[in-house]
């Protein structure tokens, strides 16, 4: 009699317990992000697919097609093409291919560079309806990016295939400036 | 005007639109304590809820009872359509009747009946045949397994909900809701929840209540008859667009009377808990607070098992119910004669 008293005693105050923790969550203010209208703040360091970066003085790529990144790629998914414009010392890319559905992210590209031509990309919304989306022409990505910065693209007649649609063509430049607009961070 | 509405006010007239009233009134409630259900996981679980159709999700509601009812009733082979079709009918049917007699305010109520309190728990047995009815008629293993356990569940927590009844009705000597809810008059301690002179353990007598009512509707933690993760939708597996819907409405116009039958029993019904100003708010004031307890605690607690269930109804409820029915006819007897009241 006495224990099983004492058990229901426990017993209803335990209950009571997890009414009190369920009424403070209650108050609280709520943890999740409403994905479409907010997003978490971007990490620095994050690692998506690579691109490639433009000279902040010319606007044009670093890149002179050394091809030392294609060497690099474990999985064999980079192509880069080169030529040697008129009057320039030096070759510049003409074409940079990624086959985004073989590359593991490993980053190894990046790391082989020694000028800092290529760097990880923000892009992570990266949904398609077949695998050829998924073949990136980054070339033509920087291209874009520079007339949207206003560089007139002065190698474009060396391009035979710059109107190339891919993932990381045009219209993903938006998607990169997405900022993160959300609060605190859990 | 005024001569319609003395027509409208007589019998039969009087139940007609009672009960008119309160199919609309079950069917809003049905439709928003659903959304307030949603929200209000949302709010335990630190998240926001419905918040994408119409201001904070207001009209989530109205767009779930069009998709229900825009989907077809599956009959598939083998089940007794005729029972089958008839089980929504038969669990909505009694919830709507018993709320007819529920004393809202003075005034307002369908009918003044002198058995109220006895006619309420006659259907509310109903209830546990349309769910073994829903059950049997969908042949289906899950459906009936459920249906099983409802009726083993309900004959369990039947029997403390009318040894309680029984202690309120030795208590008030009324089975009349509105003379229970008149006798309660007064500030709040006039309340049967706090009337200690014949009962002493009133709270305890109204918590054995309020958990039996919990059960009786197959509210979480006992909501063994459509224990999703278990049994798929148990009883209601095979019940597709608004046979579903129905189920689903039947389940808050349950919880709406459950509450009001405690409301009523226990907190003074539309007696105002300071003396004045009773009405109608205190009631929906009351009954609301009920409701969003029985929210509250199906996102606090887990399902229990079936046996811890039983268990409790068994061990725990049934003695003290009987206890607490032993302990205030003795102190009638003793302290109050038997009719003293």
């Amino acid at each position: 009699m006495k224990k099983a008293l004492k058990e229901i005693a426990t017993g209803f105050n335990s209950l009571v317990t997890g009414l009190r923790i369920t009424m403070g969550q209650f108050f609280k203010p709520s943890v999740t992000v409403q994905y479409p209208h907010e997003t978490l703040p971007f990490p620095a360091r994050f690692r998506g697919h690579i691109e490639l970066v433009r000279d902040a003085e010319t606007g044009k790529a670093i890149c002179f097609a050394c091809k030392l990144c294609e060497r690099a790629c474990p999985s064999d998914c980079i192509v880069v093409e080169g030529a040697k414009l008129d009057g320039a010392k030096k070759k510049s890319v003409t074409e940079y291919k990624l086959d985004f559905t073989k590359c593991s992210l490993c980053g190894s590209c990046v790391e082989a560079c020694r000028d800092g031509a290529i760097r990880y990309s923000r892009d992570y919304n990266l949904a398609g309806l077949n695998k050829e989306e998924y073949i990136m022409d980054l070339f033509a990505r920087l291209q874009a990016e520079a007339q949207a910065a206003g560089v007139p693209p002065a190698q474009t007649e060396a391009i035979p295939h710059a109107a190339s649609e891919s993932i990381s063509g045009a219209h993903s430049a938006p998607l990169q400036g997405a900022e993160p607009v959300k609060k605190d961070a859990p | 005007m005024t001569n319609l509405l003395k027509i409208l006010l007589t019998e039969p007239f009087r139940l007609v639109v009672a009960l008119l009233v309160i199919m609309s009134f079950v069917g809003l409630n049905a439709a928003y304590l659903v959304w307030v259900e949603r929200k209000g996981a949302g709010r335990f679980q630190r998240r926001p809820g419905p918040t994408e159709v119409g201001y904070a999700g207001l009209l989530q509601p109205i767009v779930d009872a069009l998709k229900l009812l825009s989907k077809q009733l599956i009959l598939r082979d083998g089940v007794d359509a005729t029972l089958f079709r008839l089980a929504p009918l038969v669990v909505m049917a009694p919830a709507m009747i018993s709320l007819a007699l529920v004393p809202f305010s003075e005034k307002l109520l369908g009918r003044d009946i002198n058995i109220g309190l006895l006619l309420i728990f006659a259907l509310g047995s109903v209830n546990v045949m349309a769910i073994m009815l829903s059950g049997w008629s969908s042949r289906n293993k899950y459906a009936i397994i459920s249906a099983a356990r409802v009726v083993s569940q309900n004959v369990a927590y039947e029997i403390p909900t009318l040894l309680v009844v029984i202690t309120m009705i030795l208590v008030t000597g009324s089975m009349d809701l509105n003379e229970i809810v008149r006798q309660q008059a007064g500030w709040f301690w006039k309340w049967n929840l706090f009337r200690w002179d014949v009962n002493p353990l009133a709270p305890v007598t109204f918590l054995v209540f309020y958990i039996c009512m919990l059960a009786e509707t197959n509210r979480a933690p006992f909501d063994m008859a459509e224990a999703e993760s278990e049994l798929v939708a148990g009883a209601y597996t095979e019940y597709s667009g608004m046979g579903f819907g129905v189920f689903f409405m039947a389940e808050y116009a349950n919880i709406l009377l459950g509450c009001s039958v405690a409301t009523v029993l226990f907190l003074g019904g539309w007696q105002s808990p300071v003396g004045i100003w009773s009405g109608l708010f205190w009631f929906l004031a009351k009954l609301y607070f009920l409701v969003f307890s029985v929210i509250w605690i199906r996102w606090t607690f887990p399902r229990t098992q079936f046996y811890g269930l039983l268990n409790l109804s068994w061990k725990i409820l049934i003695p003290v119910s009987l206890f607490t029915l032993i302990l205030s006819s003795a102190m009638m007897k003793i302290f109050h004669g038997f009719h003293g009241v």
